[in-house]
């Protein structure tokens, strides 16, 4: 084995990244506490750079690295591109966040830059183990930063409860990779591919076997009802800076392991996880969107939100053909891109001793802030899929998709649980628009958090009014 | 003059960016700065419509200022723009209607005009989008983006129960909508097309139609509002304000009736064929049933929503009349379909204007008095002579006086119906004389007798502006009544080929 067939050069941006975090961890050892910002403009620094090497990397075709552990396609490279900058997004508007509670600290940033290497390397997997191996890095940083704040009774809680429902989600998809393995003797995604389409009588009961420990572990891991429990606790406990990490870009990643796991490995049992898959999204829509509606508590209300989603995303990939992958794509994106707003909102109201975080708190902020409060109604507007917001778009191509299969009562079911959906979303818009403020203080934030939010809500709004672009890069990954 | 120019896009743009501009010159300074500028926005918008008008070939029932380019080349959706003669006057309607709502809310609205102003200007551009929209997708958007500053609208200048009826309006529309996009991906499943025109021609067996049919009808008869799902309509309008029900009355209704002309019928008109007594049932209980309940409310709002859903029963009565029409035995030469259809369309345009006036007309004594009860009024026309004139006239139009806009569409409409069947005919002119006993009514009660109070006492007289917007209304509404040529010449061409493409079956 030479270094040449390594071929490390296609992972230069993780390489890159890897290095960058134990910098960041290094140097921030030696920062007092009022240099704390050099670690953050560092952070952002690599991601940046990160950035420049993901697009500088973009080859058209496919490359295996690392012994084939490790592959770079077009929708590993797209991927990338997104985790990197909604992480970005996310370390901006958690800065000012994060000083005012006290927690501006190193930590954050070294665990939030292992868990995006975490991200990049699920994205680009090509074997079992590095596939657990960077999900595994993502979810104990987030088990960490849920904690952060120390000496929060609901966060540790919260901690608590994903650390227990992550590592038994982890402990089945473990357990269904051994079967696996077991079955086709190898770890390498594309030799189970081949396996599966071998596989004959007993054994392909054993790959079924595996393949639902596999689906339950990753509707553990993106939320699918009826393993969301976890969702809402976490959302709500954790400080709002560590849910807008949990609740945006990890979604891409997990898109990416159901790809690779789901598809590429055993996309010959296509017709079995399909129906699993039926059953994992109908109960999601139902559930996320139907509860969504008692919820007082924004960030809850969100992570009910996403349960939602999370079944249009499923709805996208059970169609099972290249349309489906690419509207869920889409969807996951556009998604990861809305729910950044939100979070963003939500710390931009916040302020030192006061989350922000229950809806009735956004009362009047068209009186406080007409600019913000418009910007929160474009993403109300697109999660609940209202055009020309790139909300509605995502769930065009989806319901496309679907209707494409001849499934159209699911299409049915979609639209009939979203029209349930708009009613949480409206009252969101609601409170800003038509109560009166209660909380009068005006809304201060730095010059960076207000650029970054008006581009996030307005990217929102351009994305509806243009999506063509985003599309057909979607589509082209799978083409 | 203007078919080098994409007036299509110009007419749809220049309110929306107008909108935008008037809501990023905020509230700081003086209001009079916003108003002037979204009230040169719509006039320009106007004029610039009457290009349409000018330049409009009465000869061809093909789209006319067409603009064709691709917007989202994954699912084939286009950027498609035209009109025929069914658009043409509705959206020429829209932007006048636009001017005078502007003019109506000049000193009224207080809280936030900027906010209040470019609602109606992106509304208007929305709406005339939707109008000329021939990709179904490209519709969609503008349908449903439409409601957005509506929902605001209403929500924030809206009366007592403001927030209850804006969701209830919202969650009514968004329900029947988001069925008939279910159906528009259907067909692009089966044609490989968004483009409206090629679903008219898309093959369709019995049941897809019925199917089909019921997602539109779901849609567009929400919106009309057709009984029994027209309960939003009286909330939605008593909590609006003024310019907010003169646009949902004049406007946002009649795209129920041209979402019919342009998709359920051309689209599925074996459905709609087989179906159409379930429609002809549901107007006819519109227009005498609701007629009654008009009869008896004590808010003048509420009277003239009533109003509007019966008056909308006969737009959906004239079209789907035409079938029986058709089939009826004595009625061999089959005359009569044409003279439907076009009732319908001279009835939306009618009362597009008549229940806008009705709903400024209520706005200016509500604007005075802060109230709408019918009882808290007596004897205006002890104090506002000019104004009680204007009201007695739109009061007749609305109650269908020959010689007003209000008496051709219903009279058209009638004479057809009696080529399909005594009673429905019979049953439509009733209407006739409901309409004149609701509406006479309540303009005795608030108009005639004894001064009622000190309140209606120190009542003042029309303004310039008030009576401006009064007489432009009153001036349309006699010329409509008393030459609707011109509106009947634009429609003749689109209305043969409507009726012929409907009478193929798809089967």
């Amino acid at each position: 084995m030479t270094l040449e067939s390594l071929n490390i050069a296609i992972a230069l941006p993780e390489i890159f990244l890897l290095t960058m975090a134990c910098l960041v961890l290094v140097v921030d050892v030696y920062l007092p506490q009022e240099k704390r910002n050099f670690t953050y403009v560092l952070t952002q620094l690599s991601l940046i750079l990160t950035l420049v090497f993901i697009l500088s990397n973009q080859g058209e075709t496919r490359a295996l690295a690392f012994n084939d552990l490790f592959v770079q396609d077009a929708m590993a490279a797209t991927l990338k591109l997104f985790i990197v900058i909604i992480s970005f997004g996310v370390f901006v508007y958690s800065r000012e966040y994060l000083q005012a509670r006290n927690i501006f600290k190193g930590e954050f940033y070294v665990l939030g830059l292992f868990s995006i290497v975490g991200m990049m390397l699920m994205v680009s997997a090509n074997n079992l183990l590095m596939l657990y191996l960077g999900l595994e890095l993502l979810s104990l940083c987030l088990y960490a930063l849920v904690a952060f704040n120390r000496d929060d009774g609901n966060a540790s809680e919260a901690a608590m409860k994903y650390f227990v429902l992550g590592a038994i989600a982890s402990g089945m998809l473990l357990y269904g990779m051994s079967i696996l393995y077991g079955l086709s003797g190898s770890l390498q995604l594309s030799e189970i591919a081949q396996a599966v389409s071998r596989a004959e009588g007993a054994q392909n009961i054993g790959m079924i076997f595996a393949l639902v420990f596999i689906v339950v572990a990753l509707a553990f891991k993106l939320g699918a009802v009826p393993f969301h429990m976890w969702m809402p606790d976490v959302y709500q406990g954790s400080p709002t800076a560590v849910t807008a990490l949990i609740g945006t870009a990890p979604k891409l990643a997990g898109f990416a392991m159901i790809m690779r796991l789901m598809v590429e490995a055993l996309g010959g049992l296509q017709a079995d996880w399909q129906q699993m898959v039926i059953v994992l999204s109908v109960l999601s829509l139902a559930v996320g969107n139907v509860i969504a509606i008692a919820q007082t508590n924004l960030k809850r209300m969100l992570a009910y939100s996403t349960i939602s989603h999370v079944g249009f995303i499923l709805l996208g990939i059970l169609a099972g053909t290249a349309e489906g992958y690419s509207s869920a794509m889409f969807y996951t994106i556009s998604y990861a891109l809305m729910s950044l707003g939100g979070f963003g909102i939500i710390m931009l109201m916040a302020r030192q001793g006061f989350e922000a975080d229950n809806i009735d708190d956004l009362k009047g902020l068209n009186q406080r802030s007409p600019w913000f409060a418009f910007i929160m109604m474009i993403l109300m507007l697109s999660m609940a899929g209202v055009p020309p917001t790139v909300g509605f778009w995502a769930k065009l191509a989806v319901l496309t998709a679907v209707v494409d299969i001849d499934l159209v009562w699911m299409a049915i079911i979609a639209v009939f649980f979203s029209i349930i959906g708009i009613f949480y979303y409206l009252r969101v818009i609601k409170v800003m628009y038509f109560d009166d403020a209660v909380d009068t203080q005006p809304l201060e934030c730095g010059r960076d958090m207000q650029i970054a939010l008006s581009t996030n809500g307005l990217a929102i709004l351009a994305l509806g009014l243009y999506p063509a672009a985003l599309m057909s890069l979607c589509v082209s990954v799978f083409s | 003059m203007f078919t080098d120019l994409p007036l299509l896009s110009i007419i749809v743009w220049l309110p929306i960016l107008g909108g935008v501009a008037v809501l990023l010159s905020g509230d700081k300074g003086d209001a009079n700065g916003v108003r002037v500028l979204s009230l040169v926005i719509a006039i320009t918008t106007f004029v610039l419509s009457l290009g349409l008008y000018a330049d409009f070939d009465t000869s061809t029932a093909a789209m006319q200022f067409v603009e064709h380019r691709p917007w989202i080349p994954a699912f084939d959706i286009n950027y498609h723009f035209g009109v025929d003669g069914f658009s043409m006057p509705l959206i020429i309607l829209t932007s006048f209607t636009t001017i005078l709502v502007i003019l109506a809310g000049w000193e009224v609205i207080k809280k936030k005009p900027s906010q209040y102003l470019a609602a109606f200007l992106i509304m208007e551009g929305l709406m005339i989008a939707v109008f000329s929209a021939l990709d179904a997708i490209f519709f969609y958007v503008f349908w449903e983006a439409m409601l957005v500053p509506m929902f605001i609208l209403i929500g924030v200048w809206g009366g007592e129960r403001r927030v209850y009826a804006t969701i209830k309006f919202f969650i009514y529309t968004f329900i029947g909508s988001v069925f008939m996009l279910v159906a528009l991906i259907y067909m692009y499943y089966k044609g490989g097309s968004f483009s409206i025109l090629e679903m008219h021609a898309l093959k369709l067996t019995m049941n897809e139609q019925v199917w089909i049919f019921l997602a539109f009808l779901a849609a567009f008869a929400v919106k009309v509002p057709m009984w029994p799902v027209h309960t939003w309509l009286p909330d939605a309008h008593v909590e609006a304000p003024t310019g907010g029900s003169v646009i949902l009355a004049a406007i946002m209704l009649k795209i129920g009736g041209y979402g019919f002309i342009r998709f359920s019928m051309p689209i599925t008109p074996d459905a709609a064929h087989s179906l159409d007594w379930l429609i002809i049932l549901m107007s006819l209980v519109a227009v005498v049933y609701i007629g009654f309940v008009a009869l008896v409310q004590r808010d003048m709002k509420k009277l003239v929503a009533y109003s509007s859903i019966a008056h909308m029963g006969f737009v959906t009565l004239g079209l789907f009349i035409v079938f029986q029409i058709w089939e009826n035995p004595a009625n061999a030469s089959g005359g009569g379909a044409a003279l439907a259809v076009e009732g319908a369309m001279i009835q939306m345009i009618s009362h597009g204007f008549i229940s806008g006036a009705m709903f400024l007309m209520i706005g200016v004594l509500y604007d005075r008095m802060h109230t709408r009860e019918i009882n808290a009024y007596g004897g205006v026309v002890h104090t506002m002579p000019v104004f009680a004139a204007f009201a007695v006239f739109f009061a007749m139009s609305n109650a269908g006086l020959p010689g007003t806009s209000g008496f051709v569409g219903e009279f058209m409409v009638i004479l057809a119906s009696f080529q399909a069947n005594f009673w429905y005919a019979f049953l439509g002119a009733l209407t006739l004389i409901l309409g004149a006993a609701y509406t006479l009514w309540m303009v005795k009660r608030v108009f005639y007798g004894e001064i009622a109070n000190d309140g209606v006492r120190a009542l003042k007289d029309l303004n310039t502006r008030e009576f401006v917007i009064m007489a432009t209304l009153a001036i349309a509404v006699l010329v409509l009544g008393l030459w609707p040529a011109p509106v009947v010449d634009v429609l003749h061409a689109s209305v043969e080929n409507f009726l012929q493409h409907i009478s193929v079956s798809k089967l």
